[in-house]
């Protein structure tokens, strides 16, 4: 299926490194895909001195492939890279209409072709609708949880303020009425559709309309109890962690959640325990040691071991 | 979602400062989301064309002029896709 690389350019064995990228050049300027959008032959012209062009303008590879090691397709038995798309597979779409070029306004057609055309024709000069326009944006954790307000700046140069309500959920879309391209015939403009990815947060995850956190927290911590500082989506608050707390439990934190939206209520926050052991100190060792010959009865796998 | 980072990974030879370059000499026109730009596919597409034109020689002059004559050629072929479509409909 491939061809030489040499004989595809045009060019001895003995080529230098000038010679080949004017000869790669020369083929490229007359038969880029996206300066021939009609023409396949050019494409396979193209493609072709393209692969060429990468085995034979890089040194290393051009050794590699006068030694035998490579084949003309310059794969090392490895997985050829997937074809690449060319503006021209967009720009002949309805998306193209994006770059449309300045002053060409598509009603002339309607004009030209008005008479022609009747309005008996379906789609004629009948008012239509614009397309919809997509776009993937990334929002942040904590403004799909708390709401935000985000400045989008279309490719025309419109901005738009887009209200990001509490509580999206991770692929929603949302609709910005008369964003999109224009109608035609005095139809009604096409809309933006936003679908919103979530960014994840380091620390909270979502479940739901709840927000979870591992909260790192002391031996003394859970074995005193007390006012432990705790991260929620608003703001610090304090937690009250009872005396003699598990490692692991779970303590909920009312409306830390998901804030409120509308008739929906905020969602609660869930902490756990995480137990930390910190510096050692021999102090407290001993003071276990003394600990573990006076409760040497009490087995906490008990339960465990009978549900096992 | 298509940032800065994804084009420049996807688009091997192209480094930040050009692309930053084109979408101010509005060759490729990303949306911008958060003060940031946001490309489409159409977008990459466009940006490894102006990429492969630069590697041809078409200096930043030039550049211009020939983007403008690439997209009134696509305007004017999607113009008689849209007839060829109402031929075919008026012939049903």
């Amino acid at each position: 299926m491939a061809t030489d690389p040499y004989e595809t350019l045009g060019v001895s064995r003995t080529a230098t490194q000038d010679e080949i990228r004017t000869a790669f050049r020369k083929i490229a300027k007359k038969n880029h895909p996206d300066l021939n959008p009609g023409d396949t032959a050019a494409e396979d012209r193209f493609k072709a001195a393209n692969t060429a062009n990468e085995i034979l303008s890089e040194p290393e590879r051009r050794a590699k492939f006068d030694r035998g090691e490579i084949d003309a397709a310059g794969q090392e038995r490895q997985a050829q890279r997937p074809d690449r798309q060319y503006y021209r597979d967009f720009a002949q779409g309805q998306g193209g209409a994006r770059y449309g070029a300045a002053g060409l306004d598509p009603d002339d057609l309607g004009d030209i072709f008005g008479e022609y055309f009747s309005s008996r024709e379906p789609g004629g000069s009948r008012p239509r609708k614009g397309a919809d326009r997509r776009y993937r944006l990334e929002v942040p954790f904590l403004s799909a949880i708390n709401g935000a307000t985000e400045r989008l700046t279309l490719p025309a140069g419109e901005t738009v303020d887009v209200r990001i309500p509490a509580g999206i959920e991770d692929g929603q879309a949302l609709r910005l009425r008369g964003k999109g391209d224009p109608g035609r015939n005095a139809g009604p403009d096409g809309d933006a559709l936003i679908e919103v990815g979530i960014v994840p947060h380091k620390a909270f995850r979502r479940v739901g309309r709840n927000v979870e956190l591992d909260l790192p927290v002391t031996l003394a911590e859970v074995v005193l109890g007390g006012k432990v500082p705790v991260p929620t989506p608003r703001g610090e608050v304090n937690l009250m962690v009872p005396a003699g707390s598990d490692a692991g439990a779970r303590l909920r934190l009312r409306g830390r959640g998901v804030a409120e939206a509308g008739s929906t209520a905020a969602g609660d926050m869930f902490v756990t325990l995480a137990l930390v052991a910190g510096p050692r100190d021999e102090a407290l060792e001993t003071a276990l040691r003394e600990w573990q010959e006076r409760h040497s009865d009490f087995d906490p796998r008990e339960a465990l071991r009978r549900s096992a | 979602m298509i940032t800065v980072a994804t084009v420049l990974a996807r688009v091997p030879g192209l480094d930040e400062h050009r692309l930053r370059l084109w979408i101010a000499e509005e060759w490729v026109r990303p949306a911008q989301w958060a003060g940031e730009p946001v490309f489409e596919e159409i977008d990459l597409a466009r940006v490894q064309l102006i990429l492969d034109l630069d590697r041809m020689e078409v200096g930043v002059a030039a550049m211009p002029v020939v983007l403008s004559l690439l997209d009134q050629l696509h305007e004017h072929r999607r113009q008689m896709r849209r007839v060829v479509d109402m031929l075919e409909q008026r012939a049903k």
